[in-house]
């Protein structure tokens, strides 16, 4: 944050600590881990599958791999695991959760998202980086930045093709909880969509990658506008909170 | 034993006397097995030993050479890494998919034993042609298999390389490549010592699969390989995570004495291996073996290969800080057996001893052959086929460079590398398609670049020297990407040993690479020797491949592609040196000519050095803005692939009329890189200064790339007309019907 609006008060200073979900067979839990405490500056910690508490987190993200190998359906075996339990409490009151790559899978498996994800059009892994488009800034994952605007992160999967009935896919547009789509369609995604939006806006899945797009090393720094909305998001929430201390 | 038995594990039978000898009596049928597998040639290098003595495996850098499961090497503040390559040519002909899947699965844990975590993983590979069904088949299978179980464990695949040649027709190569990273106090080896430690088995139950798999890897194919598909293991890489974490995790306790991969030959080969390092004993009893069939033998529990399985040695009375660790993570960990003091492998079934032999005599005893070698056999005849064409005019140079980069060897291998997840674990920095791949360490600051490089055209016209020009190419990628080459690793691909002429190019080859890897400083550090590469008495041509690693400082990278325009073009290292004799291995000579002949290009190592210290000293001073070596395809094709970047930047080229413009386009001498600078004269000062040949050839420019030869206009081509037969090649012909 580098302007504050007069009068709002903001504890941007204060790092927000984000807890990173490992399941077995997770393999981006430490490129999340690192994006948020060493690329944005907050505290991030690691709660392991089988807690039953989440601690004392502001935010969780549940990070790519193959959690349980993907056995059975991509996320099918990680939602029965003892973590996913707090996970439904933390979004029922609010929480923001974060779901990237197999962790969306997981959210949408869980019944967190709306649809499915299914092998790509092409039925092959790919892995590259896709332009997309943010359609609404209006979520605690994109308030940072600029509708319409243009954003590339790295894809990295095989089952990314999103697909839900025509329904739930035309309350998803009217509700405008479609938060990225593709520009150019890598996988057959229903409507090119990328990621989409709770009910309550405050549970995100997405397939591209934005912890892979945090650091100008790996070409591009255009993930860090969503981490950074989170990041303010839970401080104007926390406000209140804390100056009651 | 009946001769047949012994000849079905193929022992001579000067072998098998030589057993009967070490253990004063007939062995018994599972010591049977358990000598063939660790005598055969995958696991003994029986017929290499002699000969990979020559090898320089020493330097300033060098933690640990050959013969443990990786070599090591210093990158400073502390922290080492693990690297590797290793075959699976064998097990990818019979089944492509599973074949490749375990042969990543394979090389990870010879790093991850280590303690190293692996963050990179790259591979070379050889199809025999497109036009084959057969191939294309074995092309999908192959690459979904690396990208199965790299992408699953969560291991970048940064980059690699990939030929056809007819001669990988009935024996494609499957070389995988894994580099991992940790602490200097972190190593681990695979050393049973301490007498009374627990030997903990830990990971994946015991099947049938795979038995024999090292002595099949030791054999020609004939009519029945097909029949040998049980031999192949399966992978499954999810398995293979969990037992890193957990292997990782566990070394972290200070519990664990010693630890080593079952890999080739399994519990046999970890056990006595870790043994005879040692020099102890190891007692074990198969009882507590997790197997996931029924009435095992232990001739099959020994010989097993099935995967993701580990053998560690703990220290007595803290087994448990170890199981607690495997619990969490859901893996089976048993205590088998514990080390003793008499050095001998002692396998039980129940109580009831079934194999008795000494560690010693099966790690080291191993026969050891110089085997005759006379010339090697040549790949192609000396002359031309007939005078090699005038095809200097600008149709046919435009033509045929549209046709060169089109071709199979020198178009986009995107179709491949993309489904590769090559950007986990955001170390990145240059993935597939550069000229060397970098990953940054995080916990130095430090990069790491690496490259994989083989030539078999070249080695088919003389191993030594094609060999000795495989190691200069690589470490030019190397030093192309600002890197100093430190350390490397081989693989070793040749057909049938006992033949003369095969033998002969194995220690052509051999002598080459320790030449040359002198002259770079860079030693071997480890690798592996896949020899029989032959189907139905054919064998491939000599095809060493190099993994060399350098190190760099973390920064954005120097760029392969021109990125502005108006910058000067610089052939760093000269036109180079070339005649019809030199030509006969190009790529032009395969694809326009359809021939091979003659000699590979002559190399003079020093010069190359000293090309490469000019173009490190270019990139490090901040001159160069993009750096690409010529290699296939020579001057022509690096300007093209200069030009495919997302800038879409070509160049306009002046070339002297003089050799003729097909051997100066298209020659592939060594020793030369293209640097685009705003800064030229600095450029040939620091040339001048290492006494290299540096000409300034031209100038970048937009969107087209155009070659001129006195008045003459050779090509003139816009770069989306050039690009898309290079970028779409490979996937037509891989979907040809």
């Amino acid at each position: 944050m580098d302007v504050q609006e007069p009068g709002v008060l903001l504890q941007s200073n204060l790092p927000i600590k984000f807890g990173v979900v490992v399941f077995p067979g997770s393999n981006c839990d430490h490129d999340a881990w690192f994006a948020v405490s060493n690329n944005l500056g907050q505290k991030a910690e690691f709660i392991w599958h089988d807690a039953t508490s989440l601690g004392d987190v502001d935010a969780v993200i549940l990070p790519g791999g193959f959690a349980y190998g993907d056995y059975l359906r991509c996320g099918a075996i990680a939602k029965f695991s003892p973590v996913m339990q707090s996970v439904r409490k933390f979004a029922a009151s609010g929480g923001l959760v974060l779901g990237i790559c197999n962790g969306f899978q997981i959210l949408v498996e869980s019944g967190l998202l709306p649809g499915a994800l299914v092998r790509n059009r092409g039925l092959k892994f790919i892995c590259k980086p896709v332009p997309l488009r943010v359609e609404t800034t209006h979520s605690p994952f994109t308030a940072e930045a600029v509708k319409g605007q243009r954003l590339t992160f790295p894809i990295a999967h095989g089952e990314g093709c999103y697909i839900a009935d025509d329904r739930t896919l035309d309350q998803l547009e009217a509700e405008d909880r479609v938060v990225l789509r593709y520009l150019d369609n890598p996988n057959g995604s229903m409507r090119d969509i990328a990621g989409i939006l709770s009910e309550g806006r405050n549970v995100m899945g997405l397939m591209p990658h934005p912890e892979r797009a945090t650091d100008p090393l790996m070409g591009s720094t255009d993930g860090l506008v969503i981490f950074r909305s989170m990041v303010s998001a839970v401080a104007q929430v926390a406000v209140p909170v804390l100056s009651g201390r | 034993m009946t001769p047949q038995v012994i000849e079905t594990h193929q022992l001579t039978p000067a072998e098998y006397d030589k057993i009967v000898a070490l253990l004063g009596r007939e062995p018994t049928y599972t010591e049977l097995g358990i000598f063939s597998v660790m005598w055969s040639e995958h696991c003994s290098y029986k017929s290499s030993r002699l000969h990979l003595k020559k090898l320089p495996t020493r330097g300033q850098r060098v933690l640990q050479g050959p013969g443990e499961n990786a070599g090591i090497i210093d990158i400073g503040d502390g922290y080492a890494i693990a690297f590797k390559i290793e075959s699976h040519n064998h097990p990818s002909f019979i089944e492509p998919f599973q074949g490749a899947a375990t042969g990543v699965g394979g090389i990870l844990r010879d790093i991850f034993t280590m303690g190293a975590r692996p963050i990179a993983v790259m591979d070379a590979l050889r199809f025999g042609s497109l036009d084959v069904p057969r191939n294309r088949r074995i092309v999908e299978g192959v690459v979904s298999g690396i990208a199965h179980y790299g992408n699953c464990f969560g291991v970048p695949t940064i980059g690699g390389e990939c030929v056809f040649e007819e001669c990988y027709n009935g024996n494609p190569l499957v070389n995988v490549f894994a580099l991992g990273v940790f602490r200097h106090d972190q190593v681990f080896y695979g050393k049973a010592k301490g007498v009374g430690n627990p030997v903990i088995y830990v990971g994946a139950k015991t099947g049938r699969d795979g038995i024999h798999g090292a002595s099949m890897a030791s054999a020609e194919f004939t009519e029945e390989a097909k029949q040998k598909r049980p031999n192949v293991q399966v992978g499954d890489p999810f398995l293979e995570k969990l037992l890193l974490e957990a292997c990782l995790e566990a070394m972290q306790t200070g519990a664990i004495v010693g630890i080593q991969d079952m890999g080739a030959a399994g519990l046999t080969c970890s056990t006595c291996e870790m043994g005879s390092r040692a020099g102890t004993g190891i007692e074990i009893d198969l009882k507590h073996v997790p197997q996931r069939e029924t009435g095992m033998t232990p001739y099959e529990i020994m010989l097993s290969e099935s995967q993701e399985r580990m053998l560690l040695v703990a220290e007595a009375g803290r087994e448990e800080e170890v199981f607690r660790v495997f619990r969490k993570w859901g893996l089976d960990a048993v205590a088998i057996g514990h080390v003793t003091a008499d050095g001998i492998l002692r396998v039980k079934d129940h109580g009831q001893v079934v194999a008795e032999i000494p560690n010693r005599d099966l790690a080291d005893e191993a026969p050891l052959y110089d085997r005759p070698h006379s010339k090697p056999r040549r790949g192609a005849p000396m002359n031309p086929p007939q005078p090699v064409p005038n095809r200097a005019t600008r149709a046919a140079i435009e033509s045929d460079l549209a046709a060169l980069l089109g071709s199979a060897d020198i178009c986009s291998k995107r179709w491949i590398w993309e489904q590769y997840d090559y950007t986990v674990r955001t170390n990145t920095i240059a993935g597939p398609g550069a000229d060397a791949s970098i990953i940054r360490i995080k916990e130095t600051g430090t990069s790491i670049a690496m490259s994989l490089d083989g030539n078999g055209r070249f080695c088919a016209l003389d191993p030594r020297e094609g060999t000795k020009l495989i190691v200069a190419e690589c470490c030019r990628n190397l030093s192309t990407a600002g890197a100093l080459p430190v350390a490397a690793t081989n693989n070793l691909n040749f057909g049938n040993p006992e033949r003369p002429e095969i033998m002969a190019q194995i220690v052509e080859s051999i002598e080459g690479m320790a030449e040359a890897c002198q002259v770079f400083e860079t030693p071997i550090t480890g690798g592996n020797v896949s020899l029989y590469n032959e189907t139905l008495g054919e064998a491939i041509w000599p095809s060493p491949v190099m993994g060399i690693v350098g190190l760099l400082k973390t920064g954005q990278p120097t760029p392969m592609h021109f990125r502005n325009p108006d910058r000067a073009v610089i052939l760093l290292g000269g036109f180079g040196q070339t005649d019809e004799l030199h030509f006969g291995g190009t790529q032009y000579a395969k694809v326009i000519l359809k021939s091979l002949w003659g000699l590979p290009p002559a190399l003079d190592l020093d010069y190359e050095k000293r090309v490469q210290r000019a173009v490190r000293e270019i990139i490090e001073a901040g001159l160069a803005e993009s750096a690409h070596d010529l290699s296939d395809g020579g001057l022509a094709i690096a300007l093209a692939e200069s030009s495919f970047g997302p800038a879409g930047i070509g160049a306009r080229i002046a070339i002297p009329a003089q050799p003729r413009p097909e051997f100066l386009l298209f020659h592939e001498g060594p020793s030369r890189i293209l640097v685009s600078t705003s800064q030229p004269e600095n450029v040939l000062a620091i040339a001048a200064k290492n006494s290299v040949e540096a000409l300034a050839i031209g100038a970048t420019m937009k969107e087209r790339l155009r070659i001129d030869c006195g008045s003459d206009t050779l090509v003139d081509c816009d770069l989306a007309g050039l690009k898309r037969p290079w970028e779409t090649s490979l996937e037509r012909m891989l979907h040809q019907s």
